[in-house]
């Protein structure tokens, strides 16, 4: 049996209509509220591109029940700000996206480390990003980014 | 599917015996990759994040961790106190998987590579469950009583794990492919008890459920210097090899059983040799 049920949504109430009461956030942000910055790999939290805040904690999407999630505030990687937050504008300048599919999840948790922490050791930073899988840049680019952001944050 | 979302322990258990067979929801980082691939769809969910006194602790004489404690508290809040604890839940997955899975459902889904079972093994932890007759308190042991198998009934759920806080030095090691996002090949928990006089050695990932090496103990702890918190390197390696033969390991597609009782060896006498500095 579906059901409907509300969300709020990067400062917004969203309706999810008829639904099955099993998805994922992850889903339902991408299939059901066409917010589609969240990326679906994984599905099984491997791999960090499906990261948004609950209540202000980093998790992924994917392993959260989406009608769980019902008194929650959600933000996603569209609640930011259009590329216009330092760590995105950061990630743009020092060129840490190729494909692009992981950088939605890397924005989210850099953005979640430099809230926690404003100045990060190298090792803090790697572990900050451990759960956040990408393929292309070798990631020399995205710890450049980081960095850039942080200068960007003391201006 | 209906969801039941409790605020308090006693609504959970109502909401348990009125959807029978409910499936228990934490942090949803096991079961929401279960139901994401279709190998469950429960009928019915009881929520338990919005469970506040779940997500509560106490670290006096005794410790007391509320089911809902997640991995990132253990890490963050509790490193001092609980530093194998700490270490076990730091090499949990990834910050998004610490911030939501919970030390009660590591428990409650009771997989052999569940990093916190061997540290909670070696503390002699104990599981308090919660249910519609009032609670029942299990060892750690009679509680997990195989791969994924609990001893949990139905209209049960764990309140919280709990155990004394010894004193001494408490670690916890683990081998994987690297040291984030991975399944434990291998780890073991060493906690040293100066009080009881003994030394707790939990290994897990190798075998069906977290394992005690007894007999390393029993060799171990007469011959601990208890003034000095030492050990001799042959007592250290000693207890390292009968922790080895200790391991039931399986051969499965991340390790060999020879490389993971291979690994209990090593890790075991690392432990040791950091916690009891020879």
């Amino acid at each position: 049996m579906n059901e409907t049920y509300g969300l709020r949504i990067n400062g917004r109430d969203e309706q999810v209509r008829e639904a099955w009461l099993g998805e994922s956030l992850l889903y339902v942000l991408r299939e059901r509220l066409g917010l589609p910055g969240s990326k679906n790999a994984c599905e099984q939290g491997e791999c960090g591109s499906c990261s948004v805040f609950c209540d202000g904690v980093l998790v992924n999407a994917c392993c959260l029940l989406a009608a769980d999630a019902v008194d929650a505030e959600v933000t996603t990687v569209e609640g930011l700000g259009a590329g216009s937050t330092p760590v995105q504008r950061a990630f743009l300048d020092e060129g840490a996206v190729q494909c692009g599919f992981c950088t939605p999840g890397l924005v989210m948790a850099v953005t979640d480390l430099l809230q926690r922490t404003s100045d990060p050791s190298e090792t803090e930073l790697r572990e900050a990003i451990s759960g956040n899988l990408c393929r292309c840049t070798g990631y020399g680019r995205i710890f450049a980014a980081v960095r850039a952001a942080q200068q960007g944050d003391a201006q | 599917m209906t969801i039941a979302r409790p605020r308090t322990v006693a609504d959970a258990l109502d909401a348990l015996g009125a959807l029978p067979g409910a499936q228990l929801l934490a942090g949803g980082t096991d079961l929401m990759v279960e139901i994401n691939f279709g190998r469950r769809s429960p009928d019915d969910i009881v929520a338990l994040r919005r469970v506040a006194e779940l997500g509560a602790f106490e670290v006096g004489e005794e410790v007391v961790l509320g089911a809902g404690v997640t991995y990132s508290v253990l890490e963050h809040d509790l490193a001092d106190e609980l530093p194998a604890l700490a270490a076990a839940a730091r090499t949990v997955g990834s910050p998004q998987i610490r911030n939501a899975g919970t030390v009660g459902g590591n428990v409650g889904t009771a997989s052999p590579a569940g990093d916190t079972l061997p540290v909670l093994a070696a503390l002699d932890a104990a599981v308090t469950l919660a249910g519609p007759e009032g609670d029942r308190t299990l060892p750690l042991d009679a509680f997990i009583t195989g791969p994924k198998r609990t001893a949990i009934r139905p209209g049960e759920l764990i309140r919280d794990v709990r155990f004394r806080r010894p004193r001494g030095p408490q670690l916890f090691l683990k081998v994987g492919p690297r040291n984030a996002m991975v399944i434990s090949v291998a780890c073991c928990a060493v906690v040293v008890d100066a009080d009881r006089r003994r030394v707790g050695i939990g290994l897990g990932s190798v075998g069906p459920r977290p394992l005690r090496a007894t007999a390393a103990e029993d060799a171990l702890a007469p011959l601990v210097d208890w003034d000095a918190l030492r050990a001799d390197r042959d007592a250290i390696q000693r207890a390292a090899a009968l922790s080895a033969e200790a391991a039931e390991p399986i051969t499965d597609h991340r390790a060999t059983a020879d490389y993971r009782r291979h690994c209990v060896g090593v890790l075991v006498e690392r432990a040791l040799t950091r916690g009891l500095e020879p």
